[in-house]
């Protein structure tokens, strides 16, 4: 086994350095520069000028938000077909493969001959769900993601936080995710041959 | 009448320092995120007006008073209660010797624009400086916890380690002005000197170096800390809770703001504006600019408390610039830097007085 080696140089304090008298005044003129830039800048802001240069770097929390980014996992969302019916054909391959078993699937018989099942209940414990993100990946029909952007979950009461069928469904992509548009996936058959190549 | 003007004095004096203190604590949130790029403390608000979060030290106050008062059942109840009184009293009293104007005729009264006139003024603050450690060593000891008693300790070492180079950086300047009197000090700096106003930082700028430093460290802050120190023992007041920790807190303010005045009279000329003189400006070029008495005494006055301002701002600076010593470092600073340094500067005032001869 090979360690990371790094030989830090540790330089000798000169004489002015070790007086620290030189060096507490450069210090202070950085951290005064600062002050004075900054100062000066939320001057100017007050008076609506040089608003491109901003003052502080603080993103002001409850008003500003930071952008979440593309594929960021976020609360679940169940997707629909063309026809409006819930794309999930209740496999239970999702809660097989959570790893914090919060899915809860009870399965029914569906109306359309070419279809087996539906799920007739959808619930998925946010406050125990780790992110992951597996149930995402081990769908089969692409009927759950996690692009709803949603990542502050917070409510009063624990029976809150479990997401049913009808909220899932009825949830939408971010607006970033919009923007990226609907995920490139190439057909299983492709892959598999990549797959046997190699 | 003359009590009622002393008492419209101290009414004034209180009103200044606690006003600047209570900023203080906001200007300390605030100056600390105008270095740092961040914005500070804006939230709290009054009928959804913020003015830049003036108001926080308001909720302060608020909540410090609604809090619990806490005394530890093993502490001593008394004296718990007494060493924030204490603390903060004798924060507030070193003002009183400290002048904020020149003498002014009112009503063919004399009045001189300090609180208390006495000719050992100096060693009035030094004692008033070195009571305030009581504060701190009481509130230690008689909260019953380990750490409060180590960060008592500490602070009675380190005020005694830098009160000694402190008193002895200003024998220098008593050697120059020949009086311990405050006024008398801030009245001779209106003297010129080739040319320049005859400041104590001209006359004596390592006195001034060493006395900065030291008041400093007297008043517990950042990087002189150890007695706080937040990170490792919390402090001397860790078991103080609701305004009697309040008064500590707004009693190292106002020890800022006393030393910022202490340092502004003895070596940034107090009162004195450059080359104003009683009957306006004279420079010493041979401009002449006259001005009516009161405005030179308002002049004065704004000056003095710009400058204490001023120096509040770079006690600031300081604090949220430089990390803390090591305990070491600090005794070895005070020790065997600052007190040879100031001893070497009294021997050089000497030397230069004697043959100068003046």
């Amino acid at each position: 086994m090979t360690v990371n080696e790094k030989n830090v140089k540790r330089t000798e304090l000169g004489r002015l350095d070790r007086l620290y008298l030189v060096e507490v005044v450069k210090g202070l003129g950085i951290t005064g520069g600062h002050f004075f830039r900054n100062l000066f800048l939320h001057t100017a802001h007050l008076f609506g000028l040089m608003k491109d240069r901003p003052a502080a770097v603080t993103i002001q929390y409850p008003e500003e938000r930071r952008p979440i980014p593309v594929g960021y996992r976020g609360r679940h969302r169940l997707l629909l077909r063309e026809d409006g019916s819930p794309k999930c054909v209740a496999c239970m391959m999702c809660p097989t493969i959570c790893p914090a078993q919060c899915i809860h699937i009870r399965a029914g018989e569906s109306p359309d001959p070419a279809i087996e099942k539906y799920p007739v209940s959808f619930d998925i414990v946010v406050d125990r769900c780790v992110m992951c993100g597996f149930c995402v990946e081990a769908c089969p029909v692409d009927a759950i993601r996690m692009d709803t952007g949603i990542v502050e979950m917070a409510e009063y009461d624990r029976k809150d936080f479990v997401d049913g069928r009808d909220y899932m469904l009825s949830q939408k992509p971010s607006d970033e995710e919009k923007k990226k548009g609907p995920p490139e996936r190439k057909p299983p058959n492709e892959l598999d041959k990549k797959n046997d190549e190699h | 009448m003359g009590t009622v003007i002393i008492f419209v004095k101290i009414f004034f004096m209180i009103g200044f320092l606690m006003t600047l203190g209570v900023l203080l604590t906001w200007v300390e949130r605030k100056q600390s995120a105008v270095m740092q790029d961040r914005i500070g403390a804006n939230r709290a608000d009054i009928f959804g007006l913020r003015i830049l979060g003036l108001f926080h030290p308001l909720a302060d106050a608020l909540k410090l008073l609604t809090k619990e008062d806490f005394i530890p059942p093993s502490g001593d109840r008394f004296v718990h209660t007494l060493a924030p009184f204490i603390a903060f009293t004798t924060a507030l009293v070193g003002f009183a010797v400290i002048p904020f104007g020149p003498n002014v005729q009112f009503f063919g009264r004399e009045i001189s624009l300090q609180v208390a006139d006495i000719h050992v003024g100096l060693l009035f603050i030094f004692v008033v400086t070195g009571l305030s450690v009581y504060g701190v060593i009481l509130a230690g000891w008689s909260s019953a916890n380990r750490f409060g008693l180590l960060g008592a300790l500490r602070g009675a070492a380190q005020s005694i380690s830098y009160e000694v180079s402190m008193a002895l950086s200003v024998i220098g300047l008593l050697m120059i002005f020949g009086s311990l009197s405050l006024g008398e000090i801030a009245r001779a700096q209106g003297e010129l000197v080739w040319g320049l106003p005859r400041w104590g930082v001209l006359v004596q700028p390592l006195g001034c170096i060493i006395f900065f430093i030291a008041a400093i460290a007297e008043t517990k802050r950042i990087p002189f800390d150890l007695p706080e120190g937040e990170s490792e023992i919390v402090g001397f007041f860790v078991e103080y809770s609701g305004m009697k920790f309040g008064l500590l807190w707004i009693g190292e303010f106002v020890e800022i703001v006393v030393m910022s005045g202490l340092v502004a009279t003895l070596f940034f000329g107090g009162w004195q504006v450059p080359y104003l003189g009683s009957g306006g400006f004279v420079f010493p070029f041979g401009l002449q600019i006259g001005l009516p008495p009161f405005l030179v005494v308002l002049m004065q006055v704004l000056a003095f408390m710009f400058k204490v301002v001023f120096f509040c701002w770079l006690q600031m600076l300081i604090r949220w610039t430089l990390p803390r010593l090591r305990y070491d470092q600090l005794m070895r600073l005070g020790w065997k830097v600052l007190l040879p340094l100031s001893l070497l500067n009294i021997v050089l005032t000497g030397l230069v007085l004697l043959f100068t001869g003046s």
